[in-house]
């Protein structure tokens, strides 16, 4: 018992490397926090200190609240993440079912352009889809904010792989019992399913609700900025920034996520394994 | 209740043919077992009658009313799944009741929050509740009813299916090996069940199994598949002693039947290993297999001999495994008193009545014989 385990070099070596990678991920944040509370004549001074020596958080804040409608930007990520996020269910759930679970012609071809679907990146579609919302009147609203997300092929694909492991008889006993296929799609493979549309919800706000791109494309509109926009807009609009109530409006920004991740770490970390995605 | 008739049913998938053409009337208030080798197209046949597969050509008729291009619960019969396929995120009273709400309530009534507000969904709700507490009585899971499946075991999971189908009192129950995943000993208890069930409910039991032993206990009829056609159909005693092919006959009985090579002579006689049976038949002269039953092999006399090269005994019987001498051929016979069973390696003389043998053809097709000796002693009498 008098010989501890050595520790071996390689442990270590493994976690130094975590600790330094975690760091330098941590460094912004941490910079953003140490910023929203410091004073103005703090931020610019040339010494590099990340306790601020007198704490004006409270006072970056209320500037921040003070200079720009957050709470407006805060409520449209709200209102669009979440439709964005339903409406993919409500498209991807039904694709998904009949990609894994009904027999039709061309099902695989199908399934093979969801695939290939996945490949394009948004930004390669931006103007066509641009065009399109500008010919159909719908630029600077929140339809132009929405409807080009609502069908996901990543949803799909994902939902699709989830269902395939849904056992052919549960969908059959559903058929017996006088279930219709819309129905088995909402009463039976939704509640199966349930890991995977969180894992998939979860993807899905973190990526919009982050978006900077496609609102700063189609809005004009002050009222209608979701929350990157909103802290771009303390950049922009100054004359000379103002980094403390910026940086404390990020925190504000980004603050929803970080509690809606620390209260769904578990489901988070499922739906990563789940995916295989990082 | 209801009689299912089934007629030139042919599937295929992928240009395989898993159906080739089968016929066959199941009768009302009847328990027919539909067994054959895994493959052979069982659970496709059921799928088929269920309408959850689409033929690709032949008629479906239930109570004489063709069904093709009706929807599964427009057939009105229920299923058992061989993996019971309970909704896993519904509690036993939930999933008995799932084919009552689809039935009962409307489609606005089974929304969510919506439908519980609506006038006549809480009548129509007790009702409910009381047919499946009904069932969970008659089914002993009364107290089960708020458990999710995923905290059942697996013969309470099997009972709620079961529940599941009987509630919507169907036309007929359909049961793909609905006890091929439990252990052997609950296994033997939910076969009495089951026929138990089939006794009280007087409904039509189509029951898939690849177990012999539950075909033969507890159905009215069994047909028999193999490759995709249904090859005999008939009560157990008859499939088993009167096998129309040899691979009913093999199929049938365990151990199996041992079979031997034979000859039909000219005069119509049948020799077997170089003895002459006394036995004939009208088939042309040419080989045949000869087929007797374990259980029909007498040892200790006859023109036969063997060596014993295996022994198995289960306590109430024996088996004895014979290797024939002068020739590779093995035979199992069945011994019923274990207490004088042969020594191995010891060489034992062995026979068989002639009304134990079925003789069949090259093609496996069963020919009939005539047992000769009583017939001899008969006809002078005639005379
Ligand atoms: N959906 C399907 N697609 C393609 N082939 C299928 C399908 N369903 C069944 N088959 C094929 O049809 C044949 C018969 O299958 P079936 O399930 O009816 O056999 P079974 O008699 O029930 O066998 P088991 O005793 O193993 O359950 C098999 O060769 C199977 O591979
Ligand atoms: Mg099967």
């Amino acid at each position: 018992m008098s010989n501890a385990h050595p520790i071996p070099f390689r442990a270590i070596l493994r976690h130094v490397l975590l600790i330094a990678g975690a760091a330098i991920m941590l460094a912004p944040f941490i910079w953003m926090i140490s910023t929203a509370s410091k004073p103005q004549t703090e931020i610019f001074s040339s010494e590099l200190h990340l306790i601020p020596h007198q704490f004006a958080l409270a006072e970056n804040l209320r500037e921040a609240f003070a200079k720009a409608n957050l709470l407006r930007f805060l409520l449209n990520g709200v209102i669009v993440t979440v439709s964005i996020f339903l409406l993919q269910v409500m498209v991807a759930l039904p694709a998904a079912y009949a990609l894994a679970k009904l027999r039709f012609l061309g099902r695989e071809t199908m399934f093979a352009l969801v695939l290939f679907g996945i490949l394009i990146p948004p930004q390669a579609t931006a103007v066509p889809v641009f065009l399109l919302l500008h010919k159909a009147g719908l630029l600077d609203s929140y339809a132009a904010l929405v409807l080009p997300f609502t069908i996901s092929v990543f949803g799909i694909f994902l939902m699709r792989q989830f269902f395939k492991t849904v056992p052919d008889d549960l969908v059959d006993a559903a058929r017996m019992d006088g279930i219709s296929e819309f129905g088995i799609v909402w009463r039976v493979m939704l509640p199966a399913a349930i890991p995977a549309v969180t894992a998939f919800g979860i993807f899905s706000v973190v990526a919009h609700w982050n978006d900077y791109f496609w609102p700063l494309i189609v809005l004009n509109s002050e009222h209608l900025r979701t929350p990157p926009l909103a802290v771009a807009h303390f950049r922009n609009n100054e004359a000379g920034t103002s980094y403390g109530p910026l940086m404390a409006a990020a925190m504000v920004i980004i603050a929803p996520l970080v509690i809606a991740f620390l209260f769904a770490q578990r489901r988070f970390i499922e739906g990563i394994t789940l995916t295989g995605i990082k | 209740m209801a009689q299912i008739e089934l007629s030139a049913i042919r599937k295929s998938f992928d240009g395989t043919d898993v159906l080739k053409g089968i016929d066959f009337r199941i009768e009302d208030g009847e328990f027919i077992s539909l067994v054959g080798p895994s493959g052979c197209g069982k659970s496709t046949l059921l799928r088929v009658i269920a309408g959850l597969e689409p033929q690709n050509s032949g008629e479906v008729r239930i109570d004489g009313r063709p069904v093709d291009g009706i929807r599964p619960s427009a057939r009105n019969l229920a299923m058992v799944f061989q993996s019971y396929a309970l909704y896993p995120h519904l509690n036993t009273f939930d999933n008995i009741a799932v084919p009552l709400r689809m039935r009962r309530l409307s489609a606005i009534e089974r929304l969510p929050l919506l439908g519980a507000v609506l006038p006549g969904r809480r009548a129509k709700e007790r009702h409910i509740r009381n047919d499946v507490e009904a069932i969970a009585e008659q089914l002993d899971i009364a107290p089960l009813l708020r458990r999710k499946p995923g905290q059942l075991s697996g013969g309470q999971r099997q009972r709620v299916a079961v529940g599941r189908a009987m509630v919507r009192e169907p036309r007929a129950f359909l049961f793909d090996e609905p006890l091929s995943n439990l252990d052997a000993k609950l296994r033997v208890h939910m076969r009495a069940e089951l026929a138990e069930l089939h006794r009280r409910l007087k409904a039509t039991f189509v029951y898939v199994t690849h177990d012999q032993a539950e075909a033969m206990t507890m159905s009215s009829r069994i047909a028999v598949m193999m490759d995709g056609e249904l090859i005999q159909a008939g009560t157990p005693a008859e499939i088993y002693n009167d096998p129309e092919d040899i691979r009913v006959a093999e199929f049938i009985g365990s151990p199996k039947i041992n079979i031997l090579p034979g000859r039909i002579r000219k005069d119509g006689g049948v020799d077997v290993l170089g003895t002459a049976l006394k036995l004939s038949c009208r088939a042309a002269a040419g080989d045949c297999r000869v087929g007797v039953r374990p259980e029909r092999i007498d040892l200790g006399a006859g023109p036969f001999s063997g060596t014993v090269v295996h022994l198995e005994n289960l306590g109430a019987e024996a088996f004895v495994h014979l290797a024939i001498e002068g020739s590779g051929l093995r035979l199992i016979a069945r011994l019923a008193d274990v207490r004088h069973l042969p020594g191995m390696a010891s060489s034992v003389t062995f026979g068989f009545a002639p009304d134990a043998v079925r003789i069949f053809d090259p093609a496996g097709k069963r020919i009939e014989l005539k047992v000769e000796q009583p017939e001899r002693v008969r006809e002078p009498a005639h005379v």
